[in-house]
């Protein structure tokens, strides 16, 4: 056996059996065994959401749930990838909702079916605490469901696994807009900002911008200042 | 103050603020510390009675594993008396944890089940906040009394799951009178009522049968009314709605209908335990404070 025989791993991809190089993504692995990507790929740095895959590993029973961007491709996996997932979409407009203790289940009354089996909270790859932020979504704690979501970046794993239909994400999504709308402290230096865009402050600056041809303006980016922060200073606005 | 686990459920903290304040009021009272449990879910709402659905189990099960957790990480001192004062999450969560008691192959299912969980050891007890006070003693519930509500006729209002089935509800089912005491030790007169445990039409009032639970309110308020009631108390969010909220319909059917407040027995206690201003008597839909300031228990 050559060295490069012995860093070869075995996955099986929709069934079917290839050699890949050890330490692969599952992406990257799919990538080597002739699989083009057009859907279920994006940034490739873990922050977008799209490559939402389901894998389990060999002698084992569970379906396991990843990033395909983060996520090591071992031997004996058996792989898929998901283009997309069809969660429940709801149409609003913020600005007409009043918010209340209701407003969630009104939009995703499916919310109310979970039964706390906790297959969320374990399907997610950012592990977020998913189970409870429905939870909080059920009783209207627009604040609550934000913080705990925050960091959701939308893969649609979480849908894709619950027993209860729940479309997790787009639940949260609307308690972050309406906390951000109706419920979060106005912050103070955006607002501001605001009134000094409105006064015309920088409608000087951004006509001459505007005048600009392409050229010109990859000079400016290169020469931009880049603000230097020591360690343990605090940025000012 | 002891410190003792606390499950609010989704009404307290958000449909019935009222009842959710002025419960931690007469807990305060009572000389109890409710200490909510970190991360609840919900009940389930209603108990499913299928022998071999285990799913709808897991929910209660996963609260009462917190209530482990608490003792575990010492936020409250050896407790586990959980104290509930929704009659309907009450309800819910004892009968899961009776069914696991009885039934370790059961419990054994829904440990392995959560396996993100410490396993439960069924060693919780799930207890209604009335069943507390009767503890501890109507005498010494009474000594709390600041403001004894002399006078004040009240008829009390059990509706199903505070009572049903016998072995879960916290008094004989047939023939209930823990809310009775409870009225005498807040110095208000309690006032039978041969519809205090009728169904209130629950769940229909959120489908196309509101007509039903207005009868109900009809049959059930007139009835307290006829035996010299001025209110109605209760401890079930889902009552509390259709009894209170639904006069509103009552009154479009029958227009000669009177209505009558109808709250939660913790805004009594909070009232009665000079704890006025977290009783929440602004969150009903029949204003109780008109009444209350005749007796002069309220000023203004």
């Amino acid at each position: 056996m050559t060295e490069e025989e012995k860093n070869m791993i075995t996955v099986h991809i929709m069934g079917k059996a290839h050699e890949v190089p050890a330490g692969l993504t599952i992406m990257k692995a799919m990538e080597y065994a002739g699989y083009q990507f057009i859907r279920g790929s994006g940034c490739r740095a873990g922050f977008c959401g799209a490559c939402a895959t389901v894998y389990r590993l060999a002698g084992e029973y569970k379906l396991r749930t990843a990033l395909a961007c983060q996520t090591a491709a071992e031997d004996g996996m058996f792989l898929t990838q998901l283009p997309f997932v069809p969660a429940n979409r709801q149409e609003y407009h913020v600005a007409e909702i009043e918010p209340g203790p209701g407003t969630l289940a009104e939009y995703f009354p499916e919310i109310t079916r979970c039964v706390s089996c906790n297959t969320c909270t374990k399907s997610c790859p950012q592990d977020l605490d998913v189970m409870d932020y429905i939870q909080m979504s059920i009783r209207g704690d627009f604040e609550a469901v934000s913080k705990l979501s925050f960091d959701c970046i939308q893969c649609g794993l979480c849908v894709a696994r619950c027993p209860a239909e729940i479309s997790h994400y787009h639940v949260a999504q609307l308690a972050r807009r309406l906390y951000g709308k109706y419920q979060s402290p106005v912050p103070q230096h955006l607002m501001t900002r605001l009134e000094e865009i409105e006064a015309g402050k920088f409608d000087e600056a951004i006509s001459e911008l505007k005048s600009l041809n392409a050229t010109e303006l990859e000079e400016r980016y290169t020469a931009r200042e880049i603000e230097k922060i020591e360690r343990g200073e605090v940025m000012d606005e | 103050m002891k410190k003792f686990p606390y499950y609010p459920g989704c009404t307290l903290k958000q449909a019935a603020t009222h009842f959710g304040e002025s419960a931690i009021a007469s807990a305060k009272a009572a000389d109890i510390e409710l200490v909510e449990i970190p991360r609840w879910n919900c009940c389930g709402a209603v108990s499913s009675l299928t022998s071999d659905d285990l799913m709808h189990h897991v929910a209660p099960i996963r609260n009462l594993v917190r209530v482990q957790e608490m003792n575990q990480e010492g936020l409250v001192d050896n407790e586990y008396d959980l104290i509930v004062f929704c009659s309907m999450c009450f309800n819910v969560l004892k009968r899961s944890n009776e069914r696991v008691r009885e039934d370790p192959e059961m419990l054994k299912t829904i440990n392995q089940f959560m396996d993100t969980e410490q396993d439960y050891e069924a060693k919780v007890n799930v207890v209604h906040f009335l069943e507390t006070l009767k503890e501890i003693g109507w005498n010494k519930i009474e000594r709390q009394v600041k403001k004894p509500l002399k006078g004040l006729k009240i008829s009390a209002y059990y509706g199903c799951t505070l009572l049903r089935p016998r072995g879960i509800g916290i008094d004989d089912p047939e023939a209930p009178t823990i809310m009775d005491d409870f009225i005498r030790a807040m110095g208000a007169e309690p006032v039978s009522n041969p519809y205090k445990s009728l169904c209130c039409g629950s769940y229909h009032t959120v489908g196309d049968n509101k007509e039903l639970v207005a009868d109900r309110t009809y049959k059930i308020v007139n009835a307290a009314r006829e035996n010299g009631a001025e209110m109605i108390i209760t401890s079930c969010p889902l009552c509390a709605y259709n009894l209170d909220n639904r006069q509103k319909e009552t009154k479009e059917k029958y227009p000669e209908f009177k209505q009558m407040p109808v709250i939660y027995f913790t805004q009594i206690m909070a009232l009665a335990t000079g704890m006025e201003d977290r009783a929440g008597f602004n969150g009903n839909y029949i204003d109780s404070r008109p009444l209350l300031r005749e007796h002069g228990f309220l000023e203004g």
